[in-house]
């Protein structure tokens, strides 16, 4: 049984109290979590000046060769201390968070890639500048390090999300992360192979803690990533040293102009809807159309109401389980009580045989959902869950950004340049892709969810003047 | 191994307690008008039919819901009649509040608890800091009897926890803070003025808030009461490793309805875990199957503390805690059951909010 020690800047600490890490299923005890009390965080914290300079003293060429040998060590089979190898992390990760291999190996792959393109990471976030320009004023350029730590309360639903918090790292800016209770995999893979690889232990803490010493990271870092559901995310909305990842509301618009076009869009609305399970808060919750609705919601239906649950070791699965069955079946009663206020209509229903809860090998999962929405302002419009969900909407163009609310990524479909321009001023909309691009899509150039740099970084004045 | 001679003397004597109090509480002349009304209701005679301990159960459980609202005089029993009385209230919960009356309780409690504590590290005519929960709480009279028994004088700051409640249940977590420091630069304050100041009794949290702004071992603290939410194995080798090593620290259990129970000395095979033991015959644990409160688990088998306040001021039979935690066995020191690993009571989790007291 794998143990998993609060890693205190770096160096393994076996608490007193511990808690089970368990298969999903079937109840099977894979690791065990040294829970931190929530006091401990705020006592080490008191040391991110003398952590953050360890940091500092590594140039970024170093930071680079690194993480590049870190990302062989994340693949690699053995992995020193961690002895833990690339498939039997993949299993692990599977059998406690019930997503499937295929999604498991995907979302590894991005944390790899992040390792890995460290340097075009950093030049994206830098909006192409040369990274190296951290240590230097060439120009007269200079940055300011708004933090000495950065903290991350983590999920335990996509491993994919560990690549938005280790470029902080080669940013010289240590990280002080809680791991989801069922997904401590991953955090502890990624620490474990970059100290391996050379980075200086102060780099990572990792601290499987409770609600309070969440908050305690959240306090007492300088700046965080805060992942999570509305409920636990709204009381830090407005405090701009947190960087909420919250539900993100994303949207396909469509415009007008599109006519009967729209109708070959549909698989790049169902990859929208249904990338990494429909997880994330990249995945399109709903389809904003000016044009053929109903036909496009039936067609999206078609498409989503052949998906079936596969066991999670099948090569062609794309659905996760969830942890809790319980969990499953309350968002489908929801869904099911929200299909009561007039106005909606479950189009996957025909489609699919049986319920929207489906039990494979013991597993439950949430099957694709489609609905249509006669009405825009209809609850179900306003919508995320952690399945592959979409509401379909029909709605005058002129109108559409009247009824639209917040919306972390739009994809408009629209060759209209009058709407292009609304729509690149609408303050309800925090990512826009104008064209097919699929709604998770990200490019490094282009941060999602704000740019790690300028969160942790602010350009200073600087002056020089040597000759006296 | 326990001295069994020791443990059937500790059960004769709270047997025979049981029966004197049940004496006083159910007399005409020295009961409350709480408990004679609810003798008046019940088809037997508690003098008659109570004949020790296990007896209690004839009564029912106590429910806490009886001590809100008034009229507290109700809780006098008349054999006290014309004493001081002190009225305190219990938890951190808002609204009506619930009530206990007490004359002498809290001090004979402290008393004994007094003559548990080292005098080297909690050194007599030394002075207190007080920093918790004050205002109707018994903690207040409570820990200034306690430094005046033992010839010092008590420092108070005061942290309403009501006001850390409603702070917690808005998610007003800034403020939150902002409120901690105002209490903690207080206890700055005042350690800083006072270099008489050897003992402190706080809360797990605010303990750790004061430990990250200065070391109390440097302020010649030499012995901290700790008592309150949140007290586990883990925060147990926190403070005793990483706070405040070297300073003696005393894990305690108490609140208004009990008095104060005793932590099991500190012994490393423990590995930290804490075990407390009420303050027999006064008070009573036990540790009963949540399903049937009429089982006590066996050793070492996980339950819901069923609590039972046995003194001449208050009567509270076999009431059912906000807490779980392991039946332990009894130990020369207190040949009595005890309670391991105390924490809020799993199936009242959600609906308790925990905070910085």
């Amino acid at each position: 049984m794998r143990q998993f020690p609060v890693l205190r800047a770096g160096k393994p600490y076996q608490s007193v109290d511990r808690v089970p890490v368990q298969h999903f299923l079937t109840g099977e005890v894979m690791g065990e979590l040294s829970m931190a009390n929530s006091g401990m965080i705020p006592w080490d914290i008191r040391h991110k000046r003398e952590w953050s300079q360890r940091l500092s003293s590594i140039g970024i060429a170093q930071w680079e060769s690194i993480f590049t040998r870190a990302a062989n060590a994340f693949e690699c089979d053995v992995l020193g201390a961690f002895d833990q190898s690339f498939e039997d992390y993949l299993d692990q990760l599977s059998a406690t968070t019930g997503m499937p291999l295929t999604l498991c190996r995907k979302n590894a792959a991005k944390i790899s890639a992040a390792l890995r393109e460290i340097r075009p990471t950093l030049q994206g976030l830098m909006r192409g500048m040369d990274p190296s320009q951290l240590e230097d004023s060439r120009g007269g350029v200079m940055f300011r390090r708004e933090a000495a730590c950065m903290g991350a309360v983590l999920p335990s639903n996509s491993p994919g999300v560990h690549s938005l918090w280790l470029p902080a790292i080669a940013l010289k800016v240590p990280v002080v992360l809680k791991p989801g209770r069922q997904e401590p995999w991953s955090p502890y893979r990624i620490a474990a192979a970059l100290i391996e690889s050379g980075c200086p232990p102060e780099a990572v803490s990792i601290y499987p803690t409770d609600h309070a010493g969440a908050r305690e990271i959240l306090m007492n870092t300088d700046r965080s990533m805060l992942f999570g559901d509305e409920r636990t995310v709204s009381p830090w909305r407005g405090d701009a040293r947190v960087q909420i990842h919250g539900p993100g509301w994303s949207k396909v618009l469509v415009g007008e102009d599109m006519g009967e076009e729209v109708l070959a869009f549909v698989d790049l609305i169902e990859r929208s809807v249904c990338e990494n399970s429909g997880r994330s808060c990249l995945n399109t919750s709903s389809v904003w159309t000016a044009t053929h609705g109903y036909e496009l919601a039936d067609g999206l239906a078609k498409r989503l109401g052949a998906i079936n649950a596969l066991p999670l070791n099948h090569p062609q699965a794309t659905l996760s389980a969830f942890a809790q069955p319980e969990v499953a079946k309350l968002f489908s009663k929801m869904v099911d009580e929200l299909l009561q206020t007039p106005g909606a209509e479950d189009m996957t229903a025909k489609y699919r045989e049986g319920g929207r809860v489906a039990v494979v090998d013991g597993a439950h999962f949430l099957l694709p959902t489609v609905v249509w929405c006669s009405d825009p302002d209809h609850p179900l419009m306003q919508m995320e869950f952690l399945f592959p969900f979409v509401a379909v909407t029909q709605v005058p163009q002129g109108d559409l950004l009247n009824h639209l609310q917040e919306t972390l990524v739009a994809t408009a479909l629209t060759r209209d340049e009058q709407w292009i321009n609304q729509l690149k001023v609408a303050h309800q909309i925090d990512r826009l892709n104008i064209g097919p691009i699929p709604t998770f899509h990200i490019r490094r150039d282009q941060p999602h969810e704000g740019n790690l740099f300028e969160f942790l970084y602010q350009q200073r004045a600087y002056q020089e003047e040597r000759q006296f | 191994m326990v001295d069994l001679s020791r443990v059937q003397q500790a059960r004769e004597r709270l047997d025979a307690h049981v029966r004197d109090l049940v004496a006083w509480h159910f007399s005409p002349e020295t009961g409350c008008p709480f408990w004679l009304d609810f003798a008046s209701r019940l088809d037997f005679d508690p003098r008659d039919k109570i004949g020790g301990y296990a007896d209690l159960k004839k009564l029912g459980h106590f429910q806490d819901e009886w001590l809100r609202g008034g009229p507290v005089r109700r809780w006098i029993p008349k054999g006290l009649a014309g004493k001081g009385v002190s009225v305190f209230e219990t938890g951190g919960s808002t609204g009506i509040p619930k009530y206990r009356v007490s004359m002498d309780d809290f001090r004979i409690d402290y008393e004994m608890f007094s003559d548990t504590l080292s005098d080297e590290t909690f050194p007599k005519g030394c002075d207190w800091l007080m920093l918790g929960p004050t205002g109707p709480r018994r903690l207040r009279l409570a820990i200034e009897h306690l430094a005046q028994y033992r010839g010092g004088i008590a420092f108070h700051v005061d942290l309403d926890p009501r006001w850390v409640n409603k702070l917690i249940k808005r998610s007003a977590f800034h403020e939150l803070e902002l409120y901690k420091e105002h209490v903690v630069d207080q206890a700055l304050t005042i350690l800083k003025a006072n270099d008489k100041v050897r003992c402190v009794f706080t809360t797990p949290k605010l303990l750790e808030a004061l430990c990250a702004k200065i070391d109390l071992a440097r302020y010649g603290i030499t012995g901290i009461f700790c008592g309150g939410t949140e007290m586990n194995a883990q925060f147990h080798r926190f403070a005793r490793e990483e706070l405040v090593p070297g300073i003696d620290f005393r894990p305690t259990y108490g609140n208004t309805l009990m008095g104060l129970a005793c932590h099991k000395p500190f012994v490393p095979e423990d590995e930290y875990r804490i075990t407390y033991y009420p303050p027999h015959p006064r008070a009573v644990i036990d540790v009963v199957d949540p399903d049937d409160p009429n089982r006590v688990v066996d050793y070492g088998e996980t339950g819901r503390v069923m609590l039972t306040t046995l003194t001449r001021e208050f009567f509270v039979p076999c009431f059912l805690e906000r807490d779980e935690g392991e039946r332990m066995g009894p130990i020369d020191l207190y040949p009595w059951d005890g309670v391991q690993n105390l924490r809020l009571f799993s199936r009242l989790q959600s609906s308790v909010v925990v905070g910085v007291y």
